[in-house]
């Protein structure tokens, strides 16, 4: 026995130095912005978490939220966002639209300049886009650029980039023509892809233009340097229109993977902004770093895809409905994650005029729905003494584990199913995903890359390679179909909410919730907002001015 | 030579056989987009050419493109992160070896004594605990209570930034150096050669530095290589939660992301850099104890 | 036979003598023991979420003698499978290896010439691979597996005991009962396996009982990359690794495992250095990586 009791002696020892820290501040009274609260610090420099390295930063070959994150500082596109998310002029500094919704003029701002002082033409545009729909290119992303004339048949290498609808009226007029009337095309010129590269330095320097040392942009920053896994330095940009507007001097974009590293680093005071918070150190966070923690509707939705091209789940709607009536969604989103989650019952979160219409059981409470749920689950052949037995995959990840750990948990206490879970890395994760072999239940989470339904209701349309459940519903297509054609407005929102309705009554996919974003941001960080694209522009932020001053 | 060949054959079929693609994204490519990127990686010659290939490169020192990072090459990768992991690796090593044979060595001086059990329960410690535990348990107490170190990053491979991730690397093998030292030196300084000379009147110093110190480091010095390994292993996690650029990291984000080139780099410069180590061993090992070498 | 016997016999002896080896090897009987019936005198099991009492502290009221994780699964429950998983890696695992290593040693040391130059080369060559590079790289291509585990923990450790089994190998075959043997015409295998195996036992159970407490913790160490056992099952690694990470907010999350784990590797050491002082005292300077 004695080696436990010297094990449980320097067990307890260690725990013994961790010092308690929630009092860190305690002793010290902080004072931020001096006396007016807004004093600036001297340092202008911001330090954030990036979550991990960006792939490239070359705009149009970009993927991902890291890289977004960078480009959104280094570039500008035609059209930029306020801190809270509202569009205003980027480069662009007006546009009109025609009658038909199909072509779009914008003027380029005058003093608009490259940081090697170059200024910004139409042509800049034209090449750019070209460039970006170009399948020489390598570009992940071109299909965002489909509503642009001829995008997607340069794309698939059916006709030459210099088909695509955009042209140059002037030096400083670009013309944009649209295959279809796109009402949230705005909002994808906010998107890196069509963002201007710089011909000049592109032709010089091939891939290589986004090395520091070559890199021409046009956004509030430059880069200065980008050490792989180490971090990603932005300087101000002197020549930018809006320097005057301008606080920072740097930036630094840190790719730290590890949450609960970038929690300990944010507490040590390295980092003054994290991408997000490990959820099991939610509960702790609250209690020690409450005011410190932002949280904000994120454009995103969480759910559990069926396999409806397989057995068992193949026309069977009843065993899907069974499934999921059986879960509950407020433990997932107030105890399992525990950040404010919102319980979803539809697939599409709101957003700006659109919200979806919540079927009739989401108004029951969870008893009501889980006898409801047996009821279907009867229905569909199965039983307590009989029960299903099937398969969750989701990539590898915290949270991702935690849910599946917790719907498995209600599955088996509501309808007795027996549920093995697989985790697989997030490229085995997608290949599994899109061949429909194997999977019957999957992880799913989609974040709008615009903000419109549209971008989730596209989803599930029968042809669309991202619908990965295999639903097929000619009702549905043929009301995306008609929303498509139709202009903005509340006619196409309504033909959107109509197909988002016949397809929860078939409940090929589970909603489980809509995404939230949190960040830690230190109280000295001023300027930034929540906004439900979750898009941050380094230009807002000001760092202010901290002093320490003992209380005693 | 052979040995590197087997190498890399070995990674790049295993790489091959693997599951997922590098160009599986979550929105999936259009099919022009994929042919043009197979063909920009070769991927479409056939397995062997691609071997062919991929040696044929090598030989010139060029690793191939990485898949994850789009406009780097792994060669670039590979030079801008080994820095990182040699200096965390020699500065650990180092370390453990000085510390390690120091306290190993006054543990044996004094063979039960207070402090020898202090030193052997330091030890089992040292070897107990994972360092994916002492290093958050460091961070706690130096950086975040003490508030007087960093908790992570590189920043150059200054001096501050460097203790806490090579001391978590360095502990568990200081603590085997410690036991192994301690172990060894004991059974010398009851040999019969040790007691000749003290019968013989030498003075205790005199019989430490002329019979006790080469014998008793022999087995600390053979236990290098495995020392090595396990250092490597150990930089994986102590760069993840330091955030530190190095190969560790590299690899374990360039498997996840499906970097064939970057993963097979790693392991083959590895592969070259165990090999190089092993004989820079066996020939200190034939340097210290001559007898050794012959029985090789 | 007798050989072997009379050699665990005098083990035993000296083993005996040894008071931390013996404490050891009681306390680990014990956790063994714990182990494997503690589950049944606990009324949860182990993926039963409780959702109000989420990284609960320990409390006997309850029964929750650990503390419930952040799923509010019962902590003891969990941590007893995990020490299944963990042991069983460890022993399964070491096994393996020691079956490859042995054999390999042994036919090599006792062919002696050529193919055991060549067979320790290829020996030589597999200790340049970077192994554990490899063990990452099968669990993440292929998925995690306890199978996969073992195979892979199993065949990167075997180098080492092939080494040792090729060098005692040649020690004995020197000696006269082996070339009594030969000259009285038996077969190489039955040479092998009668002779030279049996006498290896000393080196092959110290090899065990050093090599057990790593394995465990490179299992611990690929739980801590996302590689380990499939949840709901667990082990003390990944509860470890779980707990590290909420070290502060419920620290019994940590604690429990983390003395389980260390008094295995605790009691595993000194139990390995004990056998091998009782064993081979000669040889107590190597083999230990």
């Amino acid at each position: 026995m004695n080696n436990r009791i010297i094990a449980l002696i320097f067990g307890l020892a260690l725990f013994g130095c961790s010092p308690s820290t929630d009092n860190e501040t305690a002793l010290k009274e902080i004072v931020i912005g001096g006396t007016s609260g807004t004093e600036l610090a001297e340092d202008q420099v911001f330090r954030k978490n990036n979550g991990s390295d960006p792939g490239t930063l070359d705009p149009h070959r970009a993927e991902g939220v890291p890289a977004s994150n960078v480009l959104r500082d280094l570039y500008e596109g035609l059209v930029s966002e306020e801190a809270n998310g509202n569009y205003i002029p980027g480069v662009a500094e007006s546009w009109t639209i025609s009658d038909d919704g199909k072509t779009y003029r914008f003027k380029i701002r005058e003093n608009a300049l490259w940081s090697n002082g170059d200024r910004i033409v139409a042509e800049d545009f034209v090449f750019s886009l070209r460039r970006s729909v170009d399948p020489k290119t390598l570009s992940n992303y071109s299909s965002m650029l489909y509503p642009i004339k001829n995008a997607r048949d340069v794309v698939l290498g059916k006709l030459s980039p210099e088909a695509l609808g955009v042209s140059a009226e002037s030096e400083k007029i670009l013309l944009i023509e649209l295959q279809e009337p796109t009402p949230y095309f705005i909002s994808l010129l906010t998107h890196s892809t069509t963002y201007p590269v710089h011909p000049a330095s592109v032709k010089k320097h091939g891939s290589a233009f986004t090395r520091p040392e070559n890199m021409v942009s046009n956004g509030a920053f430059t880069l200065s340097n980008w050490r792989i896994q180490d971090y990603i330095l932005l300087t101000r940009n002197k020549e930018y229109w809006d320097d005057a507007n301008t606080t920072l001097s740097q930036v630094y974009y840190y790719p730290l993977d590890n949450p609960d590293a970038s929690l300990r680093r944010y507490r040590a005071n390295e980092l003054d902004f994290t991408d997000t918070t490990p959820s099991e150190q939610l509960p702790w966070i609250k209690r020690n770093l409450k005011e410190e923690l932002k949280i904000t509707p994120y454009f995103g939705s969480y759910y559990y895809g069926f396999n409806n091209t397989k057995p068992p789940f193949k026309n069977n709607p009843d065993l899907r409905m069974a499934l999921s009536l059986a879960v509950n969604r407020s433990i997932i989103t107030d105890i399992v994650l525990g950040a404010g989650q919102i319980p979803a019952f539809t697939f599409v979160p709101p957003v700006k005029e659109y919200q979806g219409k919540e079927p009739a059981w989401a108004k029951l409470t969870q008893e009501e729905r889980e006898r409801l749920a047996m009821d279907f689950y009867l229905q569909a052949g199965y039983s307590m003494s009989d029960p299903l037995s099937i398969e969750i995959i989701y990539n590898t990840s915290e949270n991702h584990k935690r849910v599946a750990l917790a719907v498995a948990s209600m599955w088996k206490k509501t309808l007795g199913v027996e549920t093995k879970l697989r985790n697989q890395e997030w490229k085995v994760f997608l290949e599994t995903r899109r061949l429909q072999e194997e999977t019957e239940i999957f992880r799913g989470g989609w974040i709008g890359d615009y903000d419109d339904p549209y971008t989730f209701s596209e989803l599930l349309h029968s042809e669309n390679e991202m619908n990965h459940s295999g639903y097929k519903s000619t009702k549905y297509d043929a009301l995306l179909k008609s929303a498509s054609l139709k202009p903005a407005g509340k006619d196409r929102l309504n033909d959107l909410l109509k197909a988002e309705q016949i397809m929860l009554s078939d409940m090929p996919v589970i909603p489980l919730y809509f995404y939230v974003s949190q960040h830690l941001i230190k109280p000295w960080v001023s300027g930034l907002e929540g906004n439900v694209m979750d898009h941050h522009y380094s230009k807002y932020v000001k760092i202010l001015k901290t002093e320490t001053t003992s209380s005693e | 030579m052979p040995t590197l060949l087997i190498l890399i054959c070995l990674a790049f079929f295993l790489v091959k056989a693997a599951p997922g693609g590098p160009f599986d994204f979550e929105r999936s490519l259009p099919e022009e987009v994929e042919a043009n990127l197979r063909a920009a990686y070769n991927l479409d010659d056939p397995v062997y050419l691609q071997l062919a290939k991929y040696i044929g490169n090598l030989l010139q020192g060029d690793f191939g493109p990485s898949f994850q990072y789009r406009d780097y090459t792994v060669t670039e990768l590979i030079s801008t992160g080994f820095p990182v992991s040699l200096r965390l690796g020699v500065a650990a090593i180092l370390l453990a070896l000085f510390f390690g044979s120091l306290i190993g060595s006054v543990a044996a001086l004094n063979q039960n004594s207070k402090l020898d059990y202090g030193v052997m329960f330091f030890g089992m410690i040292g070897i107990s605990i994972p360092n994916f535990v002492m290093a958050p348990l460091l961070v706690l107490f130096f950086s975040i209570g003490l508030k007087a170190l960093p908790a992570g990053g590189y920043n150059g491979g200054d001096f501050y930034h460097m203790i806490l991730p090579v001391v978590s690397l360095a502990l568990p093998q200081m603590a085997y150096i410690a036991r192994l030292t301690r172990g060894s030196m004991i059974e010398v300084l009851s040999s019969n050669f040790v007691r000749t000379a003290k019968a013989q009147g030498l003075s205790t110093r005199t019989i430490l530095l002329s019979h006790v110190l080469k014998p008793t480091f022999l087995p600390v010095v053979s236990y290098l290589g495995p020392a090595t390994a396990a250092i490597i292993t150990g930089s994986v996690v102590v760069e993840q939660i330091f955030g530190l650029p190095g190969l560790g990291r590299y690899f374990v984000q360039g498997a996840l992301n499906r970097d064939y080139t970057l993963v097979m780099g790693v392991v083959v410069f590895y592969g070259c850099l165990i090999i190089v180590f092993n004989l820079v061993v066996d020939t200190l090992y034939g340097f210290i104890d001559p007898k050794i070498k012959q029985n090789r | 036979m007798r050989k072997t016997n009379s050699l665990l016999n005098d083990a035993w002896v000296a083993l005996s003598k040894n008071k931390a080896a013996l404490i050891s090897a009681t306390t680990m009987a014990a956790m063994v023991f714990m182990v494997l019936f503690g589950p049944i005198f606990s009324p949860y099991t182990i993926d039963e979420t409780d959702w109000y009492k989420i990284s609960a502290a320990p409390s006997l009221l309850d029964g929750h003698i650990f503390g419930t994780d952040d799923l509010g699964r019962d902590l003891f429950v969990r941590t007893m499978f995990g020490g299944r998983i963990s042991l069983m890696v460890g022993l399964v695992a070491t096994l393996v290896s020691v079956m490859i290593g042995v054999t390999y040693g042994a036919v090599a040391g006792f062919m002696g010439g050529r193919i055991d130059a060549l067979m320790m080369r290829f020996v030589d060559v597999l200790y340049a691979m970077p192994f554990l590079f490899f063990v990452i790289l099968l669990m993440v291509f292929f998925g995690r597996s306890i199978f996969l585990i073992f195979v892979a923990i199993g065949a990167v450790n075997w180098l080492d005991i092939a080494r040792i089994v090729r060098g005692q190998t040649l020690n004995i075959k020197g000696k006269e009962y082996v070339d009594a043997a030969k000259t009285g015409g038996v077969s190489t295998i039955k040479i092998i396996m009668k002779h030279i195996v049996p006498n290896l036992l000393g080196v092959v159970v110290v090899y065990v009982a050093l090599t057990v407490p790593q394995v465990i913790l490179v299992e611990s160490f690929l739980s801590f990359l996302g590689l380990g056992v499939q949840e709901p099952m667990t082990s003390w690694g990944a509860l470890v690794n779980q707990g590290a990470r909420q070290m502060e907010s419920s620290p019994w999350m940590l604690l429990f495992p983390a003395i389980f784990l260390a008094t295995t590797l605790f009691c595993f050491n000194f139990i390995g250095d004990g056998l091998r002082d009782a064993l081979d005292p000669k040889d107590r300077t190597r083999g230990n990586d």
